[in-house]
């Protein structure tokens, strides 16, 4: 197995971004620091065999979003992202 | 007040427990589990749930299945494929009955979702148990009485890992507009019609709409939801038309 069978989309970080957002992430689109591609969340990759969860560009791969919980305190960085426009 | 109490109240997705009202043995290694659930907030098809099992000496494991069954449906589905080196299928499938109860929380996810009011023509490719929430795409569909043309490609070791394959020919026979095609990888019935291969562009190309019209919904292992996916790119559709769903190579 590689790193290529590691790789899940947006979905797979559904349930986790809904413990911490009120409105549903994976419709919103974001837009990558790095390149400067518009996705949505559920487009992007996710690779949740770290200790956390990583979410990538599509396009680029850099990283947008990590998200590491532990007992009910969450670790949020998401320096990748310029923006996300978030449907209500 | 308990803080478990103020949590749930807080907490925007809580988990909830559903008893099992009934088990569906779809193929020697799947399952649908038809869950009784309480207070069910209703889905939409393509969404999942969170599992989550607690092992006696408190430890948790937790993996996200497919809703199988339609909105429409009254009670809840969710099918579950036994791999034999997971953490949580071979539970779900071998030692669950009916009555136990399961902690859940759901419906998760809004991008790999398909609604009548979305329209088509609609191209579904699933491979293996990826081709859960395509289904209840089409039990939508068809529960809503929709016209809505629509192909499903579904990649299968052999016809007896093929999941829902009785009710998947009621619903092709019975509706013009709805179209089943099978790839078999591994091992063919002899005088087999269907593909006999793993999907590449040139069945794509064969069983897509012409100039990649309407919608595609891809699911399965990672390796095939990209080959899938890039293979519809490269035949016509953009890449906004293709919304994509995959695995990973556990899951279990």
């Amino acid at each position: 197995m590689d790193e290529q069978d590691l790789k899940l989309d947006g979905n797979a970080a559904a349930g986790l971004l809904r413990e911490l957002f009120a409105f549903e992430l994976t419709t919103a689109r974001g837009r990558c620091e790095n390149c400067g591609a518009v996705a949505e969340v559920g487009a992007v990759s996710v690779y949740a065999n770290a200790p956390g969860s990583v979410l990538r560009c599509p396009q680029c791969e850099s990283v947008l979003m990590r998200i590491v919980s532990n007992g009910g305190r969450y670790w949020l960085d998401v320096r990748g992202i310029s923006w996300l426009e978030i449907r209500a | 007040m308990a803080r478990a109490a103020v949590l749930g109240r807080l907490s925007r997705i809580a988990w909830q427990l559903g008893a099992v009202a009934e088990l569906v043995d779809e193929t020697a290694r799947v399952k649908t589990l038809v869950l009784e659930v309480p207070d069910w907030a209703g889905h939409r098809a393509g969404q999942h749930v969170d599992v989550r099992l607690t092992a006696e000496d408190g430890y948790q494991a937790q993996r996200s299945y497919s809703i199988a069954s339609a909105p429409e449906d009254e009670r809840l589905a969710i099918t579950v494929e036994r791999l034999d080196d997971g953490e949580v299928s071979p539970y779900l499938a071998e030692e669950l009955v009916v009555g136990d109860k399961l902690e859940l929380r759901g419906p998760i996810g809004g991008y790999f979702v398909w609604e009548v009011e979305q329209g088509g023509p609609l191209l579904l490719v699933g491979g293996g148990s990826g081709v859960v929430p395509l289904v209840a795409m089409l039990r939508h569909r068809a529960a809503s009485g929709a016209r809505v043309p629509t192909r499903l490609l579904y990649s299968a070791r052999s016809l007896e890992d093929v999941i829902y394959r009785e009710e998947l020919g009621r619903l092709a026979a019975s509706d013009d507009e709805l179209e089943v095609a099978y790839a078999l990888t591994r091992e063919q019935p002899a005088g087999w019609m269907g593909y006999a291969r793993r999907v590449d562009e040139e069945i794509l190309r064969e069983v897509s709409y012409p100039s990649g019209e309407g919608l595609a919904f891809v699911c399965g292992p990672t390796r095939f939801v990209e080959t899938v996916a890039d293979g519809l790119v490269a035949i016509g559709y953009a890449p906004e038309q293709v919304r994509t769903e995959r695995f990973g190579p556990t899951g279990g």
